[in-house]
C-alpha cells in the first residue's frame, strides 16, 4: 500500500530580511503539515511572518529576503517530493510549480489584476505557461471556470477589463485565474479582508465549494478568527516569525492553552458581551486625560441643551459621472445619499452601518463641509444656538471647523509622510491660531499623552510608526481643537484584531471622558455594537433601520440588516455561517428584499416604528402613499 | 472613437487661428520691420537709397498697410499655400525651406529611433538591477551626457575625428553633392554623415528618456499584478515586457506631443556648429533679421504639429491603455 504523503511539510524554516547589510529574520524556524484536500489557517497579526512564510512556499519572496534554514517539502498527487527551500526562485522547475501545482489570491483583488489586460488574457496566460491546448479550447476552459467562479456572464467577463468589475467580482476572477490549471495547493492571503461582509461570505463559500469539487488543498493566510472558524480544519497561530500553538481547529477554538491564542480571542468584538464588559486588548495603553477634563467640564456646565447636536432633514447628493466612450457625451448620476434625515443627540455615540457605496463616506464628508449638499439642511446645534451648515461661508466657516474632528480610515494616507508628529499635531493649532508656539508644543505633548503614546515620538515621522500607533496619532489630531462631534469613518478596519481592541477601549473612554458625540462609521456591525448607543443602518443612500443598539441587534427587522448581521463571520465553532442564505442573492438590492420592504428606484418609502425608537423603511404602495408614516417621521423619495 | 477623433480635429482650427495671430503680434512687437533693417545696414554701408524708391518697396510688400490688413493677407494666404516671401531669401518662404525641411525629418527621425533603441534596454536594466554597479554606472554615463551641451559634444567630435580619423565630418554630405541632384551616391553620403548629428542630438534625450523609464518603472515593478503574475508562473522577461513596462509607457506616448515640434526646432546650435543644412538655422536667422514672413510660416507650422502630436498622443494613449478609453471622467 502506497504511504500517504502530506502535500506540504515545512520543516525548521527560517527566512531573514537584509536591512542595510544586518539580516532581520522575519520567520524563525516554523514547521508545518498540510495534507491533501484539507484546510490551515495560518493566523497571526501583521508583521507576524505569516505571508512571508506563503512567499517562501511560492518562491516569490522579495529581493532583499532569503531563506536561511529548513525545508519546504512539496509532495503534489502523484509526482515525487520536491524540496522548494532549495530551488532557484527564478529556475524553470520553480516556475512549472508556481501557478501549476500551487497558487495564490491576494487580499486587494484590484491592484492585484493588471489594468491594461482583460480577464480573460490574464486568466488564459496561466493555462498556456503550463499546458499545451489548443486556443479556442483555452477560451472554453477560461470560460467554464469563469462560470465556476460564479460570474452570472461569462462571456463578457472574458473580455472585461478589471476595472469594469466590483470589488467581489474582482476577487472572483482571481480565484478563476489562480484555479484554472486545477492547482493541489491554493495559498489565500487574506482573500477577503478588503471585501464588505456579504461578499465576504459569499467568497468563502465559493473556496470551499471549490475546494471541494477540486480537491485541493489550502492554506488560509487571515488574521480573522471569525474566517477561520467557518473555513479552516487545522490552525497555526503565528507570532513575530513563531508558532504559538497549532493543531485542528476544534481543539484550539474549544480549549486556546497559549496566553497569546487566549489573549486573541479576547480582543475581538463580538454580539454576547455584557453592558460595560471591555475587550481586552493584548496590549493595554494607559491614556492622561486631565489636561482636557478641565476644558470639557466647563463645556457641560454652559451645555445643558435640549436640541440634538446634529440634526439632519431630508439630505440629498447625487453624482454625475461619465460613462461610456471617450465622448463622455452619456450623464449617469448616481445617488449617493437620498433624502436622508437623522438626529444624533448631544454625547451620544451614533453608530452607521452600512456596504461600500452605501453613502456612509458621502454623509459624512457632507456633515464635515467638504461636499455641498444638492438639498436638504444640517443643524448643528451647540450651546444652545442652531448653526445651518449650509449658509455657513468664509471666516465663519472657517471657525466653524473647529467643533468637528474627523479620523479617516487608513492611517498610512492620513498623515503626511514629511512632517514630524509634533507638527501634524500643531498644524490645526497653527491653522486656528491657537496659542503661541510653546503652548502649543506643550498641546502636542498633551495630546500624545491623551491617546497613550510617550511624548519621544513627537520627533519622528510617521512610517516609523505601527498601524495602530499612526491610527492614534490620527486621533490625537482630530481631538486637537477639542471638537464637540468626533466623525469617525472607518477608524479601525485597516488594524490587527488587537490593535483594533486597543483603539477601540481608547475611543471609548475618550468619550465619556471628554463628553463628545460621536458618529462612527463602519461596515463591521459588531464593532458598531461596541462603541455605539444608536445603529443607522444604511443602503443605497437610505437609511434603512434605525434604533438603539440593543433594538437593532435583538431583533433585527429589514431584510438587510438581518443580511448583514447572518453574513458576519463569527468565531464560534457552534455558530457557522449560514451559507445558504447568503449566496445567490444581491442583498443590497432594494427590489429584492421582502415585501414590505421591497422598492423600486422611484418608489416613495417611510418609516415604521416597530417598538420605541426603532424605526424601518418600508415601501409605500401606490394607494396609500398619500398618508403620512406612522412613526410621525417624513415621507420621503 | 471617431467623433470623438472630429470633434478634436475641429477644436484644432480655432486654437490655430489664435496662436498664428499670436505669433503675427509677436513677430511685430520689435520696433521697425525688415525695410528698416535693410536701410540701416545699406547706410552703415555708405550706401544711400531714394526714398521714393523705399515707399515703392514698402507698397509692394504691403508692410504700408494697417496691421490687421497684413495680418489677414498672411493668414489666408497660408490657407492656399502662399506663406509669404522671404526678404532675405528673395524667394518665396516655401522654397527657402524646402529642401532643409526633408533633411531635418531625416536627422529627427534617426535621433528618435537611436534615443529609443539605446534608452529602453537601459532603462530596463537599470531599474530591475537597482542599486547595482551596472545601474549607478549607466546612471553616471548617462548623467554626463545630460549635462554636455550637445554643441560641446559636436566640437570634440569634430576635433577627434579630425586628429584622429583624418576626416571633416561637418555638414551632411560631400561638398560636391551640395546643389546636385538626389542620386544613390548623394544618399549614400548622408548617411556616412548622418550619424554624428544623431550622436550629438540624441545624446541628451537618451540620458532623459533613461532616467524617466527607470522611475516609471520602479513604480509599477512592485506593485501586487506584477507579484500575481510570478505566483502564474510567467518567466521574469516576459513578465517585465508584459505587464509593467506596458504600464509605464503612458509617460512615453504622452511626449510624443512635444516631440513632433522638436524634429523642426530642435537643435539649432548643433546645426549651426556642424553645419547642418537643417531648417534650425534659418528659424533663427529669420528671427533675428525680421524676416517676418519665413519667421512667421515657420512658427505657425511648429504650432500645427504641437497640435497634431498632442492628438496622436492622446489618440494613442486612449488606445494603449483601458483605463482612459473607458473610464473617461469616473471621478465626480
Amino acid at each position: 500500500m502506497q504511504v500517504i504523503k502530506p502535500l506540504l511539510a515545512i520543516r525548521d524554516l527560517a527566512v531573514e530580511f537584509n536591512l542595510h547589510g544586518t539580516p532581520v529574520p522575519a520567520v524563525k524556524g516554523i514547521s508545518l503539515t498540510l495534507w491533501p484536500g484539507r484546510t490551515l489557517a495560518l493566523v497571526g497579526e501583521s508583521g507576524s511572518g505569516k505571508t512571508v512564510t506563503s512567499q517562501a512556499i511560492l518562491g516569490i519572496l522579495p529581493a532583499n529576503a532569503r531563506i536561511s534554514q529548513g525545508e519546504i517539502l512539496f509532495t503534489p498527487p502523484n509526482s515525487e517530493t520536491v524540496d522548494i527551500a532549495a530551488l532557484n526562485p527564478n529556475s524553470q522547475a520553480m516556475r512549472e510549480i508556481r501557478g501549476d501545482k500551487i497558487s495564490i489570491i491576494f487580499q486587494e483583488p484590484m491592484v492585484s489584476l493588471s489594468p491594461m489586460h482583460t480577464i480573460g488574457n490574464q486568466i488564459t496566460e496561466a493555462i498556456r505557461l503550463h499546458r499545451d491546448i489548443p486556443k479556442a479550447e483555452e477560451k472554453q476552459l477560461c470560460i467554464e471556470m469563469l462560470t465556476l467562479a460564479g460570474f452570472p456572464k461569462p462571456e463578457q467577463a472574458f473580455n472585461a477589463y478589471p476595472f469594469e468589475l466590483s470589488g467581489g467580482l474582482r476577487q472572483r476572477a482571481m480565484i478563476a485565474m489562480a484555479l484554472i490549471c486545477h492547482p493541489a495547493l491554493l495559498i489565500a492571503d487574506e482573500p477577503t479582508t478588503a471585501l464588505d461582509v456579504t461578499v465576504q461570505a459569499q467568497i468563502l463559500h465559493l473556496i470551499k465549494s471549490l475546494q471541494q469539487k477540486l480537491g485541493m488543498a489550502v492554506l488560509l493566510i487571515t488574521h480573522d478568527l471569525g474566517v477561520v472558524a467557518n473555513m479552516a480544519d487545522d490552525l497555526v497561530v503565528m507570532y513575530h516569525g513563531e508558532i504559538m500553538e497549532s493543531g485542528p481547529s476544534e481543539t484550539l477554538f474549544r480549549a486556546p492553552r497559549h496566553p497569546y491564542l487566549q489573549a486573541l480571542f479576547a480582543a475581538v468584538p463580538h454580539f454576547d458581551m455584557k453592558p460595560g464588559e471591555r475587550l481586552r486588548p493584548i496590549r493595554e495603553i494607559d491614556h492622561e486625560t486631565s489636561p482636557f477634563r478641565q476644558s470639557a467640564a466647563k463645556k457641560e456646565q454652559i451645555q445643558p441643551q435640549s436640541a440634538p447636536h446634529l440634526s439632519i432633514t431630508n439630505l440629498s447628493k447625487s453624482f454625475g459621472s461619465r460613462k461610456g466612450s471617450l465622448l463622455g457625451s452619456e450623464q449617469t448620476t448616481t445617488r449617493a445619499v437620498c433624502d436622508l434625515s437623522l438626529d444624533i443627540g448631544v454625547g451620544e455615540s451614533f453608530g452607521l452601518v452600512g456596504e461600500s457605496g452605501c453613502g456612509k463616506t458621502t454623509l459624512s464628508k457632507m456633515l464635515m463641509g467638504a461636499l455641498k449638499p444638492d438639498s436638504g439642511s444640517i443643524i448643528y446645534s451647540s450651546r444652545n444656538t442652531p448653526i445651518d451648515l449650509g449658509s455657513l461661508q468664509g471666516e465663519e466657516l472657517r471657525q466653524f471647523r473647529r467643533r468637528i474632528g474627523l479620523v479617516f480610515q487608513d492611517p498610512h494616507g492620513a498623515l503626511n509622510p514629511r512632517m514630524t508628529i509634533m507638527n501634524i499635531l500643531r498644524e490645526p493649532l497653527v491653522i486656528h491660531k491657537f496659542g503661541n508656539e510653546q503652548s502649543q508644543r506643550q498641546r502636542a505633548k498633551d495630546l500624545l499623552a491623551l491617546v497613550g503614546l510617550s511624548p519621544r515620538f513627537l520627533n519622528r515621522y510617521p512610517h516609523s510608526l505601527s498601524g495602530g500607533q499612526r491610527q492614534r496619532v490620527s486621533i490625537a489630531r482630530a481631538l486637537a481643537l477639542e471638537p464637540e462631534l468626533l466623525i469617525l469613518d472607518e477608524p479601525v478596519s485597516a488594524l490587527d484584531v488587537s490593535v483594533q481592541a486597543q483603539v477601540l477601549n481608547l475611543l471609548k473612554d475618550l468619550q465619556q471622558e471628554l463628553g463628545m458625540t460621536y458618529l462612527f462609521v463602519s461596515h463591521n456591525i459588531a464593532v458598531v455594537d461596541y462603541i455605539a448607543d444608536r445603529i443607522g443602518v444604511m443602503c443605497r443612500g437610505r437609511l434603512v433601520e434605525v434604533g438603539r443598539r440593543e433594538q437593532i441587534l435583538r431583533n433585527p427587522i429589514h431584510p438587510y440588516t438581518r443580511a448583514l448581521m447572518a453574513a458576519i463571520p463569527y468565531p464560534d465553532l457552534d455558530r457557522p455561517l449560514d451559507f445558504q442564505r447568503i449566496i445567490g442573492s444581491n442583498y443590497s438590492d432594494p427590489q429584492s428584499w421582502d415585501s414590505p420592504y421591497a422598492h423600486g428606484p422611484e418608489q416613495h418609502t417611510e418609516w415604521q416604528e416597530v417598538s420605541e425608537n426603532h424605526l424601518v423603511r418600508v415601501a409605500v404602495t401606490a394607494t396609500e402613499s398619500t398618508t403620512a408614516g406612522t412613526a410621525g417621521a417624513e415621507v420621503s423619495l | 472613437m471617431l467623433p470623438y477623433i472630429g470633434r478634436r480635429i475641429l477644436m484644432m482650427i480655432p486654437t490655430l487661428i489664435v496662436i498664428s495671430f499670436i505669433i503675427f503680434v509677436i513677430i511685430q512687437l520689435p520696433p521697425g520691420d525688415y525695410l528698416e533693417s535693410y536701410i540701416s545696414e545699406l547706410e552703415s554701408q555708405g550706401e544711400s537709397i531714394d526714398p521714393a524708391q523705399i515707399a515703392a518697396l514698402r507698397a509692394q510688400y504691403g508692410l504700408d498697410e494697417p496691421f490687421l490688413v497684413q495680418y489677414f493677407t498672411w493668414a489666408t494666404g497660408m490657407l492656399h499655400g502662399d506663406f509669404g516671401y522671404s526678404f532675405e531669401y528673395g524667394l518665396p518662404v516655401s522654397e527657402v525651406v524646402g529642401d532643409r525641411l526633408f533633411l531635418t525629418v531625416v536627422i529627427s527621425i534617426f535621433t528618435i529611433v537611436f534615443t529609443w533603441m539605446i534608452a529602453f534596454p537601459i532603462g530596463m536594466y537599470t531599474a530591475t538591477h537597482q542599486y547595482s554597479w551596472g545601474d549607478y554606472g549607466l546612471t553616471l554615463v548617462g548623467f554626463l551626457g545630460l549635462a554636455t551641451p550637445n554643441f560641446l559634444l559636436a566640437l570634440v567630435m569634430l576635433y577627434f575625428a579630425n586628429v584622429t580619423f583624418g576626416i571633416s565630418i561637418g555638414g551632411l554630405m560631400d561638398p560636391e553633392y551640395l546643389d546636385a541632384d538626389w542620386s544613390w551616391d548623394k544618399f549614400v553620403s548622408i548617411l556616412q554623415h548622418l550619424w554624428i548629428p544623431v550622436i550629438v542630438i540624441g545624446t541628451s534625450g537618451t540620458a532623459a528618456m533613461i532616467r524617466r523609464l527607470r522611475a516609471n518603472l520602479l513604480d509599477e515593478l512592485h506593485k501586487p499584478y506584477v507579484v500575481t503574475g510570478r505566483a502564474k508562473g510567467v518567466p521574469p522577461f516576459k513578465l517585465l515586457v508584459k505587464y509593467p513596462l506596458r504600464v509605464s509607457l503612458n509617460f512615453f506616448v504622452a511626449d510624443i506631443g512635444s516631440m513632433l515640434p522638436s524634429i523642426i526646432s530642435g537643435a539649432e546650435i548643433v546645426a549651426v556648429v556642424l553645419s547642418l543644412p537643417t531648417t534650425g538655422p534659418i528659424l533663427i536667422a529669420a528671427l533675428q533679421s525680421q524676416d517676418m514672413y519665413l519667421a512667421g510660416s515657420f512658427l505657425m507650422f511648429l504650432a500645427l504639429l504641437t497640435v497634431i502630436g498632442v492628438l496622436i498622443s492622446d489618440i494613442a494613449l486612449a488606445l494603449l491603455d483601458p483605463r482612459i478609453r473607458l473610464e473617461g471622467g469616473r471621478a465626480a
